[in-house]
């Protein structure tokens, strides 16, 4: 786990004079999962297009395994990277069998053995019964692990998956992405993964990359992006939450108006400084014997819990999971206890 | 709630009355399935009583000829329009070089240019007396070492070059739409761009690429006027020999009758083909971009495009051009005119006429919906793969029948003495043309109708409107385009059709294709230039619709 296998160093790409990528560094370890989160159109197709060799860069150096494999001079075909790829609609080649896509890039391998590695990845991901099906007359999903096992057939370095399971119903896409991620860390595959889910990247992928308009913005675990954003287009878009105006005092304390927290260790704020304190749903619990109370203004059922929305004194308001069986009528004044040691927040 | 139940109630007595009314949608579909498969019956019917008399002479001195020639033909043209179109398909969809986007155009334009024209212009340019061979007459002793331009080569050529077309065109489709997907999954397998053509790019578009075969193979069975001007003897100009000089009309049907069934065999496969359409598609065109070809190789691509165009349209056009410069002013008379508007006449009408055909059936199947509509619409389209000499003959046999059977009762009945009622009108032309173009018509039509959705219809309904309103107030204004266009194609269809007008125009029904043929068999080039002229200028509209369609997909 600790050999750097992908190093992205200050990659740039543009359509024309149009910038869709710019100064994107990241590495991925042997064996990690990665994912690039982020809205449509922030260019986390672009850079995985690029890591394949779609897409030439214009600036910095895309490095594998120790070789450089793309320069804004030099760029190896994609044919010799040995970097696999599932396409977001599969791009199954409807003119074979199951069986003859998953073959398909084992041209080096005996027949024998292309037989042997196509069955046993139809094994892996489920279809061994499917070999000889034509691809059309699959389900979505079936489809997709028939994606994957061609990929995966000849033993990529690296694995890169563009919104992979944007195709499937809700219930497929959370069942299938499970199932991936154990098949690729059973198998130790490097994987580098597309998606604006973020369910999807938290099922997935050991680091996250959250990009918007062409930069990343955040490299990090799921837990670090979650609870400790360093930017506030980070904050926003992974997870629910609100922000309350605080002031900074002296000795790292933040005054808000729902008490005095310590700030997150690494800030940069002066005392004195105006800033918005980010509150997390599950940062707000309620508890009838806290003398704190906020007024329920929309509630949202989300089967174990529901999600109030409650307003301070002040009129801000606050995002709270609840126990669902606590259920409160709109306009009720409940009681609130913070349950958080450290907070975030953003000039 | 009072709304759905209120027109609920308003609409039943509508249906009630659809029901009752015996001349429905379905009806009228099939028989105006019945122009294309009447014809068709009574020449194939011809077969189950051989005349052993006219089978013998045919047999004999005929069909060994007819068979080798339209075996040649066919396999050379076959071969030379998929060898052009899927380069040149491949080479624009997947590459980028100088002028790429223009020529990929451009190298539709030959379809403007009927064979027929292509084929005197060839002659005229490359034959012993042409320009080409006086040329380098002055550089050498003899050019009589070259090839002549009048042989097997000679038609094959032509064909293609007029006939390639349609091979390209779907062939691009195809290439545009999946080619560079396919290249970049077989390049992430680890595949070559050389070898994602051959085992990607090439098998996943062989339904569109057979599609365009067999269609250029029908127009290439049906080509009456490429093969005349040659004088490359094949069943159309056997039919209309039988016909014209036989005035063998049993020989003809039976001759015909032959040209169905080669006709048959390519209206399955490309029936089979079109069905394999839907499921081919390796997902959506992506990101892909053309991948730009450096230095000489991207000007190799260029000079390959000019040389077919050149040879197959910009070359043969100048010299049309100055042909019809030379005696324009001689033959710019009353007379030509009297062609054109004949032509026109005649191509506005059938347009019209073939439109409301095809808006009906494409109407019946929507309203219907059911198999009997749709099997009516498939039969009634069948006539684009027939020849317009089958389907003269088919037409003419009938009609005669019912005229002498008239005329016997009329003379029976002793209401006169007719010798001629249906016969030396416009009426067998306009049901033959009616046949053969009723599928030109019928496909942009039934897009149109199929763009409108259902639910579009039933939010209409639910606001209270009837079905003619329904019709008349959704259906029309927005099948306008389609109906546009479909017309359009009939008309330039029907001023470039030669052997149906040849065989069945009444007496003074000369068009400007007419005048063409027999300009053309007088070995008149210049003069048939003038009214060469203006079928590809008309020709050239379906070709500039069809250039501005693919530059709004892409």
């Amino acid at each position: 786990m600790t050999e750097t296998l992908l190093t992205l160093d200050q990659v740039g790409v543009a359509y024309g004079d149009k910038p869709v990528l710019e100064q994107l560094s990241f590495t991925l370890a042997e064996g990690e999962i990665g994912c690039l989160l982020g809205p449509s159109g922030c260019g986390k197709t672009t850079a995985l297009r690029a890591i394949a060799g779609f897409e030439p860069i214009r600036a910095g150096r895309i490095r594998l395994n120790g070789d450089v494999i793309a320069t804004a001079d030099e760029q190896w075909p994609p044919q010799q990277r040995g970097i696999g790829m599932v396409f977001q609609d599969y791009a199954l080649f409807p003119h074979l069998t199951v069986a003859g896509n998953v073959a398909f890039g084992l041209g080096s391998l005996s027949r024998s053995e292309a037989h042997a590695r196509t069955m046993e990845l139809l094994e892996v991901v489920g279809l061994a019964g499917h070999a000889d099906d034509y691809t059309h007359a699959l389900s979505g999903g079936q489809q997709q692990r028939v994606a994957l096992a061609r990929a995966l057939a000849p033993a990529p370095r690296l694995l890169l998956l563009d919104e992979p399971f944007s195709n499937l119903d809700v219930e497929l896409r959370e069942r299938l992405s499970g199932e991936v991620r154990d098949i690729l860390k059973a198998r130790g595959t490097t994987a580098l993964l597309v998606t604006h889910d973020q369910h999807e990247a938290f099922a997935l992928a050991d680091r996250i990359g959250v990009m918007a308009q062409g930069r990343l913005k955040q490299w990090d675990s799921a837990y670090a992006l979650y609870h400790e954003p360093n930017d506030r287009f980070v904050a926003d878009f992974v997870g629910e939450g609100t922000f309350l105006p605080g002031e900074v005092l002296a000795g790292d304390l933040l005054d808000f108006e729902l008490g005095r927290r310590a700030l997150h260790a690494g800030h940069a704020f002066a005392a004195g400084q105006r800033v918005d304190v980010l509150l997390r749903p599950d940062d707000v619990l309620h508890d009838d014997a806290s003398s704190l109370k906020a007024r329920v203004v929309k509630k949202a059922f989300r089967g174990a819990q529901f999600l109030y929305t409650l307003a301070l004194p002040s009129g801000a308001t606050v995002l709270s999971l609840v126990p669902s069986h606590h259920d409160h009528a709109i306009g009720e004044a409940i009681g609130i206890r913070l349950e958080i040691d450290h907070v975030i927040a953003f000039a | 709630m009072d709304l759905p139940i209120e027109t609920a109630s308003r609409s039943l007595p509508l249906a009630a009355k659809v029901k009752r009314r015996w001349l429905d949608e379905r009806l009228l579909a099939w028989l105006i399935s019945l122009i294309t498969l009447l014809p068709l019956a009574v020449v194939v019917a011809s077969l189950l009583k051989p005349q052993g008399e006219v089978w013998s002479h045919l047999g004999e001195f005929v069909l060994p000829q007819l068979l080798a020639n339209t075996f040649w033909l066919v396999l050379g043209v076959g071969v030379g329009s998929l060898l052009l179109g899927v380069s040149l398909a491949w080479l624009t969809a997947v590459y980028d070089f100088p002028w790429r986007k223009h020529l990929a155009w451009a190298l539709a334009l030959p379809l403007a240019m009927p064979g027929y024209v292509l084929a005197f212009v060839q002659i005229g340019l490359y034959d012993y007396a042409g320009p080409l061979q006086g040329l380098l007459r002055e550089y050498m002793e003899d050019t009589r070492w070259m090839p002549s331009i009048r042989s097997r080569w000679g038609v094959i050529l032509t064909l293609t070059l007029a006939l390639y077309p349609y091979v390209y065109l779907l062939a691009r489709n195809a290439f545009l739409t999946q080619g560079r997907r396919a290249l970049e999954v077989a390049a992430s397998l680890g595949l070559s761009r050389r070898q994602g053509f051959w085992r990607v790019a090439l098998p996943m578009a062989r339904p569109w690429i057979i599609g365009g075969l067999t269609l250029a193979l029908m127009e290439c069975l049906a080509d009456f006027g490429t093969v005349a001007t040659f004088n490359y003897d094949t069943f159309t100009t056997a039919i209309y020999k039988a016909w014209f000089a036989l005035f063998n009309l049993n020989a003809a049907s039976q001759l015909a009758s032959l040209l169905v069934f080669a006709v048959l065999v390519l209206v399955l496969l490309e029936q089979k083909v079109r069905g394999d359409r839907r499921y081919t598609s390796a997902g959506r065109a992506g990101a892909a971009r053309p991948e730009r070809l450096p230095g000489w190789r991207g000007w190799a691509a260029v000079a390959y495009c000019l040389l077919v165009l050149g040879i197959a349209f910009l070359v043969p056009m100048v010299q049309l051009l100055r042909w019809a410069a030379s005696v324009a002013a001689e033959q710019l008379d009353l007379r030509y005119f009297g062609f054109v508007g004949r032509s026109l006449l005649l191509a506005a009408g059938s347009a019209v006429g073939v439109v409301v055909l095809a808006l009906v059936l494409a109407y019946a199947v929507r309203r219907r919906h059911d198999l009997s509509s749709r099997l009516a619409a498939r039969l009634a389209t069948l006539g684009y793969a027939v020849p317009g000499t089958v389907l003269a003959v088919g037409i003419f046999l009938p009609i005669s029948w019912l005229e002498n059977g008239l005329i016997n009762s009329i003379k029976a009945l002793g209401l006169g003495q007719p010798t001629q009622i249906l016969q030396g009108t416009l009426v067998v032309m306009l049901l033959a043309f009616a046949a053969r173009f009723l599928a030109v018509a019928y496909e942009p039509t039934q897009a149109a109708m199929e763009r409108i959705t259902q639910s579009q219809e039933e939010a209409a309904a639910s606001m209270g409107l009837g079905r003619r309103a329904v019709l008349r107030r959704i259906h029309l204004p927005l099948l306008r385009g389609g109906l546009l266009t479909a017309a359009l194609m009939v008309f330039v269809d029907v001023m470039k059709e030669m052997p149906i007008t040849l065989m069945t125009r009444p007496f003074g029904w000369d068009t400007l294709s007419v005048r063409v043929f027999e300009m053309t068999s007088e070995g008149q080039w210049e003069i048939a230039a003038l009214p060469s002229v203006a079928i590809v200028l008309a020709g050239l509209i379906p070709v500039i619709l069809l250039a501005r369609e693919t530059e709004k997909q892409s």
